[in-house]
């Protein structure tokens, strides 16, 4: 745990009374500070081309009333910044007056161990993992024309301080393991690219030779793209596959259904509450209680302890995603997806770990039911317009369906589509959900934060598919 | 108020004096502030404050052929002490690469031109509300209009960059940013556009009537849109999204991909990649310029540069260590372009328009289908059916996809350059792609 007090002439106490003065006649608001270290590890072009590490320390003061949100933060931790910081909110609220004080529940859970992943792996043993991977790699044929791998690893501590003195703490250990390979034959280039991780050490992920898999995969992907044909243009029947391709429902339905989009009114799902949104296969959840999964948390970063929120039961929309300032507008309570990149950001909702749950069909199933259409295997990066609900992927392994039967790999198409439409196409839910290897960050309002997914196999009857051939 | 120069290069100096005492052979350091205070507002109320206060330290040391760096943004000197050290430790381990070295004495800058980056004027935040408060209104005076949102930022920035060779300078920039979003909806569908301004100088921005209006506007001509057929189609780039296609081409000719391998534009130098009436300048030293810089991030000194030239390609992005790499000099480019532009065309907008009975005029693109390995392309986008140059509809939910190798030789623009961005490029036909839709 980080003493934010120690090393400043601002002591706790100081604290205190300044954010008790600033937030007494405010609506909500809180004292966020935080302390995060970090590395990066990068092998690249056969050499280690960058280690670096980095130290940060500030604090993000923050009142709200009604509707409006007052936020200074600043990296020096002391008296006179915090003050400056408190005089500058309360002269953007100062003829607003609020009462709120909605208490934070409280939890003794946890679903990660305080650990400082940088330093229970020493330098060398991860230089020589990254060795060992551009070796064993490389080794692979002489295709092999580019390798590159990656240690990131992050131990951020926060401690939130509410107005009467009320404190939270988290701890949050957060690693990525990564390589890419660019492959290079006939005068065709390909790259692959895989990674896993996670809120554990290195070594739960690496150990026993575990990060060969993490070489095997790049190169796998790598090697079926270079194979790849260019891909049909239009709209078809698409099948995607198991875990990571859940980005998709992150995007078109995820983003949909955060509190925010949906008090302003300026999300499609706004006035859908308590309405079939999908068909009565799909179930859809936001949890951040998985043990040691990337997108889980304690408690989230206004306090309140993470849950598993369902947001679509049997095709009916339940819940939206929600903060403490969207949940009192909307009159409901905060499901801990309150979050923020940093102490640098204003909180928003988040999603955590978004999954579709398991229906009952096989995979096999689906791909025998498609005369002409696509499966996706996995994607590179999806976007989405909340208003008008469009989004859009990149697919980074994909093969044609024909007559029932998985034919050539696709070169990268894009798949777009409707948010709201495209899940009442979810027309076969498969029986092998999966998660995805801990990889992803979403990003919104120009902050990241780390995401979990997950889904089954399932088949969407309709989806346009943007290839190159007509 | 931003931190002066004589407090950043005091503590740039104590950590070079520091390293060199615990054994690097050399230093580099950035060390910058910068303050920024937004305002946002939300259909006609304040939503928003927001004040930002931010150091931050980037520190990178050399042991002979040995790297690392640290970055922090805790500038108290015990934190310092041990940052360096441990930056210190991690060095002896890293292995050595020949190609390690702070930037030839020779091409660092010794021209400091004054380019006028930096306006001292502060707007008080009730004038930013006032700003807002217009903004929205004339917005909101469109009936189609049924949410808006706008924002203003102003941002003053100082740094310093300071090397153990003895480069030592840096400058003062400022930036003042608004934008409106604003939502359309009809017959239950929604649709949103915005119209951004951002300058050097707070009288430069756009006044608030033409952003409220712009964004209004924008917003309520895609209500309503169609999907068109799957289909070879003209497309013609409005400047929003054509100025994209100088971020792929910069991208591709960075020399840590060149170096790498990994650019479709390898093995492209001095060979023609665009039509023989494209040219491509980066300038750096554009008065009040978004991209304006009298060095790069490494003191080098930056030049104008031609990239492109009559279609052929004639410089890559050269920094310090992937020049020596590639046998090259540091063009002064670590860190990338600074204000990069395409000259503008022969023929005016309405003539472009016209060239095609039928074309598709886009004004948005999602995803991020840019593959610059292979130079393929494939975006999701939205924009106006354009017949005979006429805007006929709007349409959404269609990609367009294509190789840039082909994009580029297929590339007409008109007269109508303005310098609105970092990138800037005029309005864009591209002929040749396909459009998957129905």
């Amino acid at each position: 745990m980080t003493d934010f007090f120690t090393k400043s002439d601002l002591s706790r106490k100081d604290a205190e009374n300044i954010v008790s003065e600033t937030l007494h006649a405010c609506d909500d608001g809180e004292l966020y500070l935080e302390n995060s270290k970090s590395e990066s590890i990068l092998l690249d072009d056969n050499k280690i081309k960058n280690s670096s590490y980095s130290s940060d320390l500030g604090y993000g003061l923050r009142a709200i009333t009604g509707e409006v949100v007052a936020y200074s933060h600043s990296n020096e931790i002391s008296n006179s910044s915090l003050k400056q910081s408190s005089e500058n909110l309360c002269s953007t609220l100062k003829s607003k007056k609020g009462i709120y004080s909605h208490e934070i529940p409280k939890t003794n859970k946890k679903f990660y161990e305080n650990i400082n992943p940088i330093e229970e792996k020493s330098l060398n043993s991860k230089l020589e993992i990254l060795k060992g991977v551009n070796n064993y790699t490389r080794s692979k044929g002489s295709i092999v024309q580019q390798v590159t791998a990656s240690f990131l690893g992050e131990h951020k501590s926060i401690e939130i301080i509410r107005s009467g003195g009320e404190v939270l703490t988290d701890v949050r250990p957060l690693i990525r393991f990564n390589v890419s390979v660019m492959l290079e034959k006939n005068g065709k280039k390909e790259t692959g690219v895989y990674g896993i991780g996670g809120r554990q050490s290195y070594d739960e992920y690496l150990k026993d030779g575990k990060w060969k898999k993490v070489c095997d995969e790049a190169f796998r992907i790598a090697s079926v793209n270079l194979e790849s044909k260019p891909a049909p243009a239009g709209e078809m029947k698409v099948v995607l596959g198991p875990g990571w391709p859940a980005i998709l429902i992150h995007e078109a339905i995820g983003h949909g259904l955060e509190g925010d989009f949906n008090r302003k009114k300026t999300s499609a799902f706004h006035d859908l509450m308590g309405q079939r949104v999908a068909s009565t296969s799909v179930t859809i959840v936001d949890d951040g209680t998985l043990h040691n999964r990337r997108g889980s948390l304690t408690i989230d970063d206004e306090g309140t302890p993470t849950e598993k929120t369902i947001l679509i039961e049997n095709g009916i929309l339940k819940n939206f995603m929600q903060d403490r300032l969207n949940a009192r507008l909307m009159n409901t309570k905060s499901t801990g997806n309150g979050r923020r990149e940093s102490y640098q950001h204003v909180v928003l909702p988040r999603m955590r770990n978004t999954m579709m749950l398991n229906g009952k069909y096989t995979q096999e199933e689906m791909i025998k039911s498609v005369d002409k259409g696509i499966f996706a295997v996995s994607f590179g990066g999806g976007q989405v317009d909340i208003t008008s609900g469009k989004f859009v992927f990149n697919c980074t392994e994909a093969y044609e369906i024909i007559n029932g039967k998985i034919g050539s790999p696709i070169k990268g198409a894009t798949l777009i589509g409707d948010g709201p439409s495209i899940l009442k196409e979810v027309s076969l839910v498969g029986n092998n959900m999966m998660l995805d290897p801990g990889i992803g960050t979403c990003g919104k309002a120009g902050q990241g934060v780390p995401v979990g997914v997950a889904q089954p196999s399932i088949l969407i009857n309709r989806v346009t598919v943007g290839g190159t051939q007509l | 108020m931003v931190k002066d120069q004589e407090y950043l290069k005091e503590k740039a100096l104590y950590c070079i004096d520091y390293a060199k005492k615990k054994s690097a052979t050399d230093v580099q350091i950035i060390l910058g502030n910068s303050i920024s205070e937004t305002v946002n507002f939300r259909n006609r109320n304040l939503d928003e404050s927001e004040r930002s206060d931010s150091l931050s330290i980037s520190l990178t040391i050399y042991i002979g052929k040995k790297k690392s760096t640290i970055s922090s943004s805790n500038l108290s000197k015990e934190n310092l002490v041990t940052l360096i050290e441990r930056c210190i430790d991690t060095t002896k381990i890293t292995p050595e690469d020949e190609f390690n070295s702070l930037p030839d004495n020779n091409l660092l800058a010794k021209d400091f031109k004054e380019l006028d980056l930096y306006d001292d004027t502060h707007l008080s935040n009730n004038k930013k509300i006032d700003f807002l408060k217009e903004t929205e209104e004339v917005a909101s005076n469109n009936d189609k209009i049924n949410n808006t949102e706008s924002s203003f930022t102003e941002t003053k920035s100082n740094f310093i960059l300071a090397s153990s060779d003895g480069f030592l300078n840096g400058y003062k920039s400022s930036s003042f940013s608004a934008s409106c979003v604003a939502v359309a909806a009809m017959n239950g569908a929604m649709e949103r556009d915005y119209e951004y301004t951002r300058k050097r100088h707070l009288i430069d921005i756009k006044k608030p009537k033409e952003i409220g209006s712009v964004a209004a506007k924008k917003a309520s001509e895609k209500l309503n849109p169609r999907k068109i057929g799957s289909e070879k189609i003209s497309l013609i780039f409005d400047k929003r999204i054509s100025k994209g296609v100088l971020g792929t081409l910069a991208s591709s000719i960075v020399a840590s991909s060149i170096a790498r391998g990994t650019s479709f534009l390898k093995n492209k130098l001095d060979q023609e990649i665009f039509s023989k009436e494209i040219n491509v300048i980066d300038k750096p030293d554009i008065l009040k310029g978004l991209g304006s810089m009298p060095f790069d991030s490494e003191g080098v000194q930056s030049k104008e540069l031609k990239i492109i030239e009559n279609g052929i390609l004639k410089n890559y992005l050269i920094d310090t260590y992937n020049g020596k790499k590639l046998n090259l000099s540091s063009n002064g480019r670590s860190g990338g372009t600074t204000n990069i532009y395409f000259e503008k065309g022969k023929i005016s907008y309405e003539e472009l328009l016209k060239i095609h009975p039928k074309a598709l005029y886009v004004t948005e693109t999602i995803g991020h289908g840019s593959n610059l390995v292979t130079g393929d392309y494939s975006v999701g986008a939205s924009g106006f059916l354009v017949e005979n140059g006429v805007f006929t509809y709007p349409v959404s939910e269609i990609t367009i996809a294509g190789n840039f190798k082909d994009i580029f030789k297929n590339i007409t623009l008109s007269d109508d350059l303005e310098f609105d961005y970092v990138a800037n490029s005029p309005t864009m036909l591209i002929e040749g792609m396909v459009v998957a839709g129905k």
